[in-house]
């Protein structure tokens, strides 16, 4: 039987090994990695360290101190002490660790062999799919796994159109096959007649540009208090919501009010929120843009960074031990993954094998700090192997990238019971919200520029034009159409009265407390004292 | 050695019969569950305040699937060995260990609760109990009234030991009710004894509304009293008058009663005074009515608390006090509280407002105009 060595505690968490008796034992003498210098000079004068000749190609990049101690045995009567020096070594949680005696301190830039993580797009801006030869320094490119359809009809329906894309760029014919954006749509939805889920996709991204761009100029007018735009990252809306079952919960930041769109939150509802009126479902009791919506699964939003990160996993725990089929979706910006918060559920997330799918919309800014003041890395993504996890970086502006993505995603945190990172690239051509000019932190040069390079909407109106669906004259009647809609919102909703009175002490507790009772006691004895200051 | 492990002075609670319920936030219910289906509403046994705080999560989980239980070093029975035989009853997947992290278990607990299932989160300290605050306070306490009442989280508990331990210093010490009590929306329950904090667990399991549960850890071993085996349920946000007396109202909560209890002792046997000691039970919503008849009655008033003076809870005990019972007062409403310093570790005996320091309250307001 082989002997175990424990090694001494000055080695700090080191716990067993199986070894070899050997005449020898060396050990990497972490003092001496600690003060190179100071052993430099040690070895001048002493026989048992050398420095080793040979160096592996990574530790030749740069000058490296390495130092093998030969620990020398007490006496010559314990020979059946000494060990052979292991080539691994198992640390608690039976992680095993190759051993090396090069002293190099890994960067960054060599951490993975991937380098920086690829962008995964299938739609350009011209509203082409991308021919994978075109694909830079992508090595483990997937086959062709399903053959191209030998029709080549031009596209009247959907199927027809599927047929088409698939002829045309065979090497995404599986994903033309699996995405539901080409497939009609199963779910009856009363906000939209849309004959297809695509065209629904499309439409209520004019939908919601349009009101950001009408509820925002309500706030310039003083008709609501506060508004937030999404401009620039519809495409991550809809086509990560479209790739969701309808069961499945999502936990929003406040810059995702698109999911709630395609589940069915109507142009009313999003308008007597903004108003706080008797409509609003959450009372008038939050800012504009706060939305939440239980019958369409989509929980509240709080103003806090981050907060519903780990509330996501735990939503996800709760659905993995009822068996439920579902994943949880948590929403966040670059900004967000800054937070205790963000790292807290990342970790459970991996450690407690979660079906949720983290969302990162890095959209370049929190605020006014851009990412490069937020992160030093390669993005949100290259924390994703720290932790164990999954992950697909996906270019935010394709509509069809994100939704492939998110698709494959959930199918694999179902399978896997496991949490996957999506980070997709965006840019936010908005300001942060009604409160911030962006022009005091970002040349105006800089937004044009990548609202040319980067919208969305003008790439998937591009794609339509291209499949023959829309011309120039559909798409402004469409922005018409939906501009007179979201205004006959907007003022319908200016029109209802503000939430009863009484739903200031309601819900604080699911039944009203004693001291609550008295305060709205109080409170009203003193407004009928006070007639008409109210 | 671990904190759990040293005891303190020992000494049996007296035995204690609940009040009558008059008004309950939660109204009391007995229950019978799967985990308690052999006993009798009447089985009593003698048990201390871990053995209590676990067969009420016991009875937690056999009574509700959809409840699990976790936090740091859960899953082998916890630090403090509250959840001791439940990971291997109940499965690994129902009472498991959480990587280290505060915010993380308050987090964890509030998205499970919120899509309906049963989430009691361990905070190990509740002096570690402040990385979890942001979630405490803007999630979990607002969670139903930010929503209109769609979305509630009213199913966690969040438990965590507090107080006083003979050596616990800065940071395994320190009582942080009042931080908690200031925080609409939140529930906050802090036991002081065995058969308490078993009821007083179960219901705050069972309460439509997020509750922090603050257990003495002092009285975890040392306490032990005959505690009802089955399943049963103490009302939230209900004082208990433990002790009726004439002359002067004693208003405590937790561990520290047995402090009190004992300057009660005290003032009697040295004084003749006669004490009503009130245990306040639930922090927030807390029992107004209760202290305010007591104050009418005896005139007089004790405030006392482990945690520092300043803004402690107390402060909101003699402020409504004074209020309510302004024209019935006979003396300066005192408050013996914590020192408004760090917990110091060796000092400790100086900081604590120990019986001495009660007793001393009691005589003043006694003496008070004479």
């Amino acid at each position: 039987m082989k002997p175990s060595l424990q090694y001494p505690q000055r080695f700090g968490r080191i716990l067993l090994c199986q070894a070899r008796p050997r005449r020898a034992m060396a050990i990497r003498s972490f003092a001496s990695v600690m003060r190179p210098k100071a052993e430099e000079e040690h070895a001048a004068t002493s026989p048992m360290i050398r420095v080793p000749e040979e160096k592996s190609t990574i530790a030749a990049k740069t000058p490296t101190v390495s130092i093998d101690l030969h620990l020398a045995s007490n006496d010559n009567t314990t020979e059946a002490a000494v060990f052979e020096s292991p080539s691994e070594i198992q640390y608690a949680g039976n992680a095993t660790m190759p051993l090396t005696s090069v002293l190099h301190i890994v960067k960054p830039s060599e951490d993975a062999p991937r380098g920086v993580w690829p962008v995964f797009r299938l739609m350009d801006e011209n509203g082409r799919f991308r021919d994978p030869a075109f694909d830079a320094a992508v090595k483990d490119m997937k086959e062709v796994t399903t053959a191209p359809p030998s029709t080549g009809e031009a596209a009247k329906d959907l199927t027809g159109l599927r047929a088409k894309l698939q002829q045309q760029y065979p090497f995404h014919a599986k994903e033309f096959e699996a995405c539901t954006l080409l497939q009609e749509s199963k779910h009856p939805y009363p906000d939209t007649d849309s004959k297809n889920t695509l065209l629904r996709a499309h439409q209520q991204i004019v939908r919601l540009r349009e009101m950001d761009t009408i509820f925002q100029n309500a706030q310039r007018q003083g008709r609501i208090s506060f508004y937030m735009t999404c401009r620039g990252e519809e495409a991550i809306h809809f086509g990560s919501a479209s790739a969701l079952d309808p069961a499945d919960t999502i936990f929003a930041q406040y810059r995702e009010a698109g999911p709630l769109m395609w589940r069915g939150f109507t142009l009313e509802q999003f308008a007597n929120q903004c108003f706080s009126n008797d409509g609003d479902l959450g009372k008038g009791r939050q800012m504009p843009v706060h939305y939440g919506c239980r019958a369409l699964n989509y929980q509240t939003i709080s103003s806090p960074l981050g907060t519903q990160i780990p509330q996501a996993v735990g939503a996800a725990y709760h659905y993995k031990l009822q068996g439920k089929p579902n994943v949880t979706v948590c929403y966040f910006g670059d900004g967000a993954a800054s937070t205790t918060d963000f790292h807290s559920a990342f970790n459970f997330a991996a450690t407690l094998k979660t079906p949720v799918l983290f969302f990162c919309r890095n959209n370049g800014f929190a605020i006014s700090t851009p990412v490069a003041e937020q992160y030093a890395g390669d993005g949100i993504i290259a924390r994703a192997p720290g932790y164990g996890m999954a992950a697909i970086r996906v270019d935010g502006n394709d509509i069809f990238a994100v939704h492939a993505a998110v698709r494959e995603a959930r199918a694999y945190a179902l399978e896997h019971s496991a949490p996957v990172l999506i980070e997709a690239m965006t840019y936010r051509l908005g300001h942060h919200s009604t409160s911030d000019d962006s022009s005091s932190y970002r040349d105006k040069d800089e937004v044009s520029s990548c609202e040319h390079r980067f919208d969305p909407l003008g790439r998937f109106d591009n794609f339509l034009k291209e499949q023959g669906w829309m011309d120039d004259a559909a798409l402004s009647a469409l922005r018409d159409d939906e501009k007179r809609a979201v205004l006959k919102a907007m003022n319908d909703a200016e029109q209802r009265p503000p939430p009863p009175f009484k739903e200031l002490f309601s819900d604080v507790y699911k039944e009203i407390p004693p001291h609550l009772k008295r305060q709205q006691a109080q409170l009203e004895t003193h407004m009928k004292k006070y007639k008409g200051k109210y | 050695m671990m904190l759990s492990s040293l005891r303190i002075a020992e000494r049996r609670l007296p035995i204690l019969g609940q009040q009558v319920v008059r008004r309950a936030f939660h109204q009391t219910v007995q229950r019978n569950s799967a985990g308690a289906a052999a006993a009798t509403a009447d089985e009593t046994r003698e048990m201390n305040l871990f053995t209590a705080v676990n067969q009420a999560m016991d009875i937690a989980l056999a009574s509700d699937p959809t409840a699990i239980i976790f936090g740091e070093d859960v899953a082998f029975g916890g630090v403090f060995r509250c959840t001791q035989g439940l990971a291997e009853k109940y499965g690994k997947d129902r009472v498991f260990n959480t990587p280290l992290s505060e915010n993380g278990i308050a987090g964890f607990a509030i998205g499970h609760a919120s899509v309906g299932g049963t989430a009691i989160g361990e905070i190990q300290f509740a002096d570690y109990i402040f990385p979890a605050f942001d979630q405490i306070v803007n999630e979990m306490a607002k969670f139903r009234y930010r929503s209109g009442n769609q979305w509630n989280c009213g199913n966690v508990v969040l438990r965590a030991p507090c107080g006083a331990v003979g050596h616990g210093g800065h940071y395994h010490s320190q009582s942080p009710e009042a931080y908690l009590a200031h925080t609409p929306g939140l529930v906050v329950v802090m036991p002081r004894s065995p058969k308490t904090a078993k009821g007083l667990l179960l219901s705050s399991i069972r309460s439509p509304d997020p509750v922090v549960f603050l257990e003495p850890k002092a009285l975890y071993r040392t306490a032990v009293e005959p505690v009802p085996t089955g399943d049963y349920e103490l009302p939230l946000g209900q004082a208990e008058v433990m002790r009726s007396g004439s002359d002067v109202t004693i208003v405590g909560w937790g561990g520290h009663l047995k402090v009190l209890e004992e300057a009660c002792d005290m003032a009697h046997g040295l004084h003749g005074i006669s004490c009503e000691l009130i245990d306040l039970q639930t922090i927030l919503p807390w029992d107004v009515d209760t202290v305010v008849e007591s104050v009418q009655k005896t005139g007089k008033l004790v405030v006392s608390h482990e945690a520092p003076l300043t803004c402690g809870f107390g402060a909101e005990v003699v402020a409504t006090l004074q209020e309510h019972c302004f024209l019935s007062l006979e003396a300066p409403i005192q408050r013996i509280c914590g020192l408004d310093t760090p917990f110091p570790l060796v000092f400790e005996k100086y900081y604590i407002p120990n019986a001495l320091k009660n007793l001393d309250a009691i005589t003043n307001v006694m003496d008070y105009g004479r």
